[in-house]
């Protein structure tokens, strides 16, 4: 008798759905793939300040995830970054 | 809007076709001289919902190939002053004009009148393409259901890709008991989830199967309560401030009854 109780509606389930594949949807046209690569470009920018990246293997990518209260699918920007080596930074005591 | 809006949609069936037509006739009836483009090549139906089928002599491809005039292809509707139809071929495909000429006929037809609407086929290739080329603003039609609410949100990013930002939003088929139910999406859900401004919402409505069978649009009958939401588009249309119908109070009890006397 679960199902009863709990079940969602179906216009719920409808817009949970959309949403979901809307991101797939957009990411895969290509004035959205050129923002994954914006994004990837300025990430890439400010973590090359602090630590040395390998670009080659840098992975950016829509990702969906189980909510764990149930509530469905969420989406995530999911990121791969590989580190060559940490910079030593300099700490400028002076000033 | 802007004065030559394309009606577009991406899926089949949801009413493009029709709410060009009634929309149309709604501007026609608002005083405004308007011509309705059927763009559909090869599966024209424009002509039919308008109840023009028999009068058509010269259509949009022979216009672009020069066999005639563009002004001997318009068909002047004789029961709305102001209206008229330019009818696609129905022999022809889609290549058999380029978005270049269509560019071309739509500032010409921009000209001599107040409205250009442009009836645009389901897809998004060669058709779509020409159906956007010379149009200015979009309404962008859809029904409350996950298939054509994903591809108006295919068709809203390519409005955009072809330099169209003006894109409104016309939910058609609404039925208010079933959203009530939560068993369709609401209004507010799809505009949500689509991220554009909503032009207005059409309740499902047996009279639309009447006025297709007839070949007369709706929004002339006082008695549809489609009819009253597409005027109200209309007057949206041009500019003015007019409140959403409050489909909830129309089509529970008392709105139904009210609606039976006005028969």
């Amino acid at each position: 008798m679960g199902w009863f109780f709990n079940r969602k509606k179906s216009s719920q389930v409808a817009k949970d759905r959309l949403k979901l594949v809307l991101i797939y949807d957009r990411a895969g046209t290509t004035s959205n793939n050129d923002m994954i690569n914006m994004i990837k470009k300025d990430i890439m920018g400010v973590i090359s300040k602090y630590v040395e990246i390998d670009e080659s293997e840098f992975e950016i990518d829509f990702k969906n995830v189980q909510n764990e209260e149930e509530e469905g699918v969420s989406s995530q920007i999911a990121m791969n970054i590989p580190i060559k080596k940490i910079k030593q930074m300099v700490k400028n005591a002076g000033k | 809007m802007e004065n030559v809006i394309v009606i577009t949609s991406g899926k089949g069936g949801v009413g493009k076709t029709t709410s060009t037509a009634n929309l149309g006739t709604g501007l026609a009836m608002q005083g405004k001289k308007v011509v309705l483009v059927d763009t559909d090549i090869g599966l024209r139906n424009l002509d039919v919902v308008l109840g023009l089928e028999n009068r058509i002599v010269y259509d949009l491809v022979d216009v672009v190939e020069g066999t005639c005039k563009l002004k001997q292809a318009l068909i002047k509707d004789k029961r709305y002053e102001g209206l008229y139809l330019l009818p696609a071929a129905q022999t022809r495909n889609k290549m058999a004009v380029a978005p270049e000429q269509m560019k071309e006929l739509i500032s010409e037809l921009e000209q001599e009148f107040d409205y250009v609407l442009i009836d645009c086929p389901a897809g998004i290739e060669r058709g779509f393409k020409n159906a956007v080329a010379g149009a200015k603003s979009a309404i962008v039609v859809t029904v409350p259901e996950v298939s054509s609410v994903r591809d108006a949100d295919r068709i809203i990013g390519l409005l955009s890709a072809n330099g169209i930002d003006d894109v409104r939003l016309l939910i058609n088929r609404l039925r208010p008991d079933l959203v009530r139910k939560g068993d369709m999406l609401a209004i507010d859900d799809t505009l949500e989830i689509l991220g554009v401004d909503l032009i207005g919402v059409i309740p499902e409505d047996e009279m639309i199967f009447r006025s297709s069978n007839l070949g007369e649009p709706a929004v002339t009958d006082y008695s549809s309560l489609a009819g009253e939401a597409y005027r109200n588009v209309t007057k949206r249309i041009m500019g003015e401030d007019v409140p959403m119908l409050d489909l909830e109070q129309k089509t529970g009890f008392f709105g139904r009854i009210k609606r039976l006397f006005s028969k």
